[in-house]
């Protein structure tokens, strides 16, 4: 069996379960898998022996009949996540060295369920940015090529090692975080599953902080089936998180009908916007087709603020980034600039900062500043906060109305070819989530599936907007749609 | 163009980060290039409307006021660019 890492975890949970494979056997192929990619430059960083070491504990576990669903089933973690004594540093230069002394609860709960710990997968840097370009270990590669090509395309980003490594088949699943698209743009770019779950519902504690009010984290995965089961082991309360929700954890998978009789859908015609390719169009209509075929109800609904959700969003995510990213100072952790005799703690503050961030990083940290600053904060800050209210409050009419779930497409293209935004400006980079952030911004769940191909052979895919913990239902439309799309496309494997 | 080069310097110090005089003013245009995209914001009302403070209606859980942690100096300055005699070290504050 060459190809037990194209398993699904669900595939891989009953294989493990019935003795047709070893925990240890699985763990091998995957280590096989990931350190024959290196050309996609998915992982940061690989953990061989660490891996195996967790696949014998998790043999144990299986033999003696105690083990959770993803028990045995090898993961990738996005460096943003804090694992004891693996370097965890962002992707970012300034965290160049550091060896976090504790473990993020969401791995913490992975680990404690017995998965597997293959490595950690690269990003953009700070999780800012959407083609994982502004890594500090270079761009992750797509698996993905346009046909009869072979440039090399974005995996997508900010979790752009993650969407790799889980569409080529490195690992079985592997976590994200959404800040504002960075779980579920990757995964439409890549023809993966992703889904940022409500905001509260998976712990904050030990990732490292972008956006507080924005950030949460998720699973990637090849089936929304394996989505629902890797969400449940990384969800629930954490009181090291004040805004983690006490809430129970629903079991997602077994929540999977495909039945949608009784569900009502709404399809925001906000969405439509100028320039939008014809295919995503057309695919947002054959999705809306296929859940009516599932038994919903299809509506036109208003989120009417939506054009205003990007502006909204980068103003709040820059202000609180430049207040989460303080804390890089060059003191506690971390790398710190040499200063020459004569200089002081200021500049070795200055220094360190311009060396350790990236550009992107920097003008982000150097805009929140701005737009918290004194005679600012009103007129930006403020007023984005503001906005953020009536952007919530189109989505909250829209489900007191009776709407279940939203259907839109989660990007406005297929993946483009690295290098092409370099000289681009910042703005148009922004643009890519336009049909991401407004989740973010109202505290949502949002799940991207893949749906289908464009002319060029690259994965499409439409984003479903659950109600607020609501992500069963959601996943539930999600499923609906993987079941009616048939999708099973794959990269063709050339690295 | 919203922030001049002055501007520029100003919000660079405030952030701290180094700029070098020749990049203040190619800073200042890319600053004020994602700045103007955020100015159609002002075209929104917002007479009334109530700032978001939280997106999930939630109340604040407060803790035990007990102890939970502590007594870890040495994992706490392990990854200390500089400490020395379990202190952080800077470089020199007061004269």
């Amino acid at each position: 069996m060459a190809d037990l890492t194209d398993l699904s975890m669900a595939g891989a949970r009953d294989g493990l379960r019935s003795g047709d494979m070893g925990a240890e056997e699985l763990a091998r192929a995957a280590i096989d898998a990931a350190e024959g990619a290196a050309t996609l430059n998915a992982f940061s960083m690989i953990t061989p022996e660490r891996a195996l070491e967790d696949a014998r504990a998790a043999q144990a576990r299986i033999d003696a009949g105690d083990a959770p669903d993803i028990c045995g089933i090898p993961l990738g973690v996005k460096d943003l996540f804090c694992v004891e004594g693996l370097p965890t540093q962002a992707a970012s230069r300034i965290l160049d060295g550091f060896v976090p002394p504790y473990e993020s609860t969401v791995t913490a709960k992975l680990w404690e369920a017995g998965a597997v710990c293959l490595g950690k997968l690269n990003m953009d840097e700070f999780a800012m940015g959407s083609s994982n370009e502004s890594s500090v270990y270079g761009p992750a590669v797509s698996p993905w090529r346009r046909a009869g090509e072979v440039e090399p395309l974005t995996p997508g980003g900010s979790s752009g090692g993650s969407a790799a490594a889980v569409a080529a088949g490195l690992c079985l699943g592997a976590t994200g975080t959404d800040t504002g698209g960075s779980i579920r743009q990757p995964a439409a770019f890549t023809g993966t599953v992703g889904v940022k779950p409500t905001y509260g519902r998976c712990s904050r504690w030990g990732i490292v902080a972008f956006a507080s009010s924005l950030d949460q984290a998720g699973p990637m995965t090849r089936s929304v089936r394996d989505a629902a089961i890797l969400l449940r082991a990384m969800s629930g309360h954490d009181p090291k998180d004040s805004t983690s929700a006490p809430r129970e954890v629903p079991d997602f998978e077994a929540a999977l009908t495909g039945d949608l009789r009784g569900r009502k859908i709404g399809v925001p015609r906000e969405y439509l916007v100028e320039g939008m390719p014809s295919e995503i169009e057309a695919l947002w209509t054959r999705g809306a087709e296929m859940l009516k075929d599932a038994g919903a109800e299809i509506v036109e609904v208003s989120l009417p603020h939506t054009k205003y959700a990007v502006p909204t969003y980068y103003i709040i995510a820059m202000a609180e980034a430049s207040s989460n990213l303080a804390r890089y100072d060059g003191v506690r952790y971390g790398r710190r600039a040499k200063t020459g005799a004569g200089e002081g703690i200021t500049e070795m503050y200055e220094r360190t900062r311009a060396e350790g961030f990236g550009p992107e990083v920097r003008r982000r940290v150097m805009i929140g500043t701005y737009v918290l600053s004194a005679g600012f904060y009103d007129a930006y800050y403020l007023r984005a906060q503001k906005v953020r209210s009536l952007i919530k409050r189109d989505f909250d009419t829209v489900f007191a109305d009776g709407v279940d779930a939203i259907l839109t497409p989660t990007t406005p293209s297929a993946a483009f070819p690295l290098d092409s935004a370099a000289d681009s400006d910042p703005v148009a980079m922004y643009l890519n989530d336009v049909f991401t952030v407004t989740v973010n911004l109202a505290g949502l769940p949002g799940a991207s599936v893949p749906v289908g191909l464009d002319a060029a052979g690259l994965p499409l895919g439409l984003q479903v907007i659950g109600r607020p913990w609501d992500e069963a239902g959601m996943l539930d439309v999600a499923y609906s749609l993987e079941n009616a799309s048939g999708f099973v496309a794959k990269p063709e494997k050339w690295w | 163009m919203s922030i001049d080069r002055d501007t520029a310097r100003r919000v660079a110090h405030l952030a701290r980060i180094e700029v070098a005089e020749a990049d203040l003013e190619p800073l200042a245009a890319e600053l004020s290039a994602i700045l103007d995209f955020m100015e159609q914001l002002n075209a929104v009302d917002v007479e009334g409307v109530e700032p978001t403070t939280s997106v999930t209606p939630m109340r604040l859980i407060q803790r035990e006021d007990a102890v939970t942690d502590g007594g870890c100096q040495e994992p706490v300055l392990a990854n200390a660019p500089d400490a020395r005699a379990g202190f952080f070290t800077v470089p020199k504050v007061v004269e």
